[in-house]
């Protein structure tokens, strides 16, 4: 289970935001975060990630404290057992498919996770080459595989599937049913499109100028903002 | 018989100072590229100084710090049993401080260029800072670091003012190229004078053509892509 209770000013494009958000999440969900671009849903992200800091409050996941503003806690991103998928794949140029999975395991990792990653998005063909040389939904599945190659507690994605076109972006949805089912990830989707809400998770928060406007099922929300209208 | 002493000591010198450069300057360019604090614009300034600052201002002051008369110079002597003033160590130690903007520089702007998320990526994948500028920030920024070693490099084989300063003129220890073209240019050898020249001309020219020819072939990969 996490629990956060987080804090935070932003300096954004339409000038300063203040981010207020309070939310459990079950272990084993798919939990999607929603809002429009600027509402603070990347920012939530990256503070459960380690790489933002929240001005205050607690972030807890299990028994473990991952930051505590009181107490001074701040664990690292490197021991949080977290894996990423970045808006931009953020792939290692330098390395290729099968280098970026290796490298993330480290050394002593199970390698047999690499050769299961790969035959699971379907990449084993594309093992040697460099992310250069790959299409966007190539990349992407790359970086899916590669967040999950240590096997982690949670699973961050932030709006994995944005840059992609319809028919790659419904393939990759599978993929990441699949790979949350199979290893009953907790898993947060930051999104700002709604039929991607719909179709992977049963819970949405939905995120304006900073604060949780809504959480709940997906459907429900909809039925509210067409009675709102 | 031309003598090659100068060619190979300036050689030595540049090779030594291009080593020990590199060492030091990834540091400082990955500081300088990823730091919030603001004492950053401080180093950056003391960084870049040697671009502007004329080399016999430069060649004065390390006179002054290296002379065994002062405290620093009278320390190394006597504790350290080091004299830099007039000696071979005393110009990698000037040539350090000369080239130095020309390593960090090409890095810091190379690490500056890279996407922040690579480096978000290792740290979430539990790789420590050591091993994501080893293994990710370094490789992705090979060309400024070639770029930096060779004009680093080139800039040492040109050197003079700080030399002459802190090095003076003894053969086979400071003599290096740029002062033995001086050299016999006073003593009226203008044979030996503009072969030393010609020499010098033509390899900087190559050295700045291959630095050239490096980013455009990486540029136009980019393109290609």
């Amino acid at each position: 289970m996490i629990e956060m209770q987080v804090r935070r000013r932003l300096q954004g494009a339409d000038g300063e935001l203040n981010l207020n958000v309070n939310a459990t999440i079950q272990t084993g969900d798919l939990v999607a975060l929603y809002g429009p671009t600027g509402s603070g849903k990347s920012s939530i992200l990256r503070m459960v990630a380690g790489l933002m800091r929240p001005d205050q409050g607690t972030i807890r996941v299990g028994d473990e404290l991952w930051f505590d503003h009181e107490k001074n806690v701040n664990v690292p991103p490197q021991d949080r057992e977290i894996g990423m998928v970045f808006q931009e794949y953020s792939l290692f140029p330098n390395m290729t498919v099968r280098g970026n999975l290796e490298f993330a395991l480290g050394k002593n990792g199970d390698s047999d996770m690499v050769e299961e990653l790969l035959d699971v998005v379907e990449l084993r063909g594309l093992q040697d080459r460099r992310p250069a040389l790959l299409s966007g939904g190539q990349k992407q599945r790359v970086a899916l595989a590669r967040a999950l190659v240590r096997r982690p507690r949670l699973l961050l994605l932030d709006e994995p599937l944005s840059a992609l076109d319809f028919e790659m972006r419904t393939r990759l949805q599978e993929y990441i049913i699949t790979c949350h089912r199979r290893m009953n990830l907790t898993t947060i989707l930051v999104t700002h499109d709604y039929p991607e809400v719909l179709k992977l998770s049963k819970r949405i928060l939905v995120l304006t100028n900073g604060s949780l406007a809504y959480d709940g099922p997906p459907e429900a929300f909809l039925d509210r903002m067409a009675s709102k209208e | 018989m031309l003598d090659f002493g100068p060619f190979i000591l300036s050689l030595k010198l540049s090779l030594i100072t291009t080593v020990l450069l590199f060492i030091i300057g990834v540091p400082v360019a990955y500081w300088l590229a990823y730091s919030r604090s603001r004492a950053k614009v401080l180093i950056e300034a003391l960084v870049a100084l040697p671009i502007v600052l004329p080399p016999s201002v430069l060649g004065f002051y390390l006179l002054l710090a290296f002379s065994p008369q002062n405290a620093f110079g009278s320390w190394l002597d006597k504790y350290m049993d080091i004299r830099l003033v007039f000696t071979f160590p005393g110009l990698v130690v000037a040539s350090l401080l000369y080239s130095l903007p020309f390593m960090v520089q090409p890095i810091q702007s190379g690490f500056q260029q890279l996407p922040r998320s690579l480096m978000e990526a290792a740290y979430t994948l539990g790789k420590g800072k050591m091993t994501t500028l080893l293994r990710v920030l370094l490789p992705n920024v090979r060309m400024a670091v070639i770029t930096g070693c060779i004009l680093s490099f080139a800039h040492t084989i040109g050197e003079f003012g700080v030399v002459l300063m802190v090095g003076g003129n003894i053969p086979g220890e400071t003599r290096v190229v740029s002062i033995a073209i001086y050299d016999e240019v006073e003593a009226m050898n203008y044979g030996t004078a503009g072969v030393y020249s010609a020499i010098l001309l033509a390899f900087s020219f190559l050295v700045l053509a291959t630095v050239y020819l490096i980013n455009f072939n990486q540029r136009s990969k980019t393109e290609a892509r």
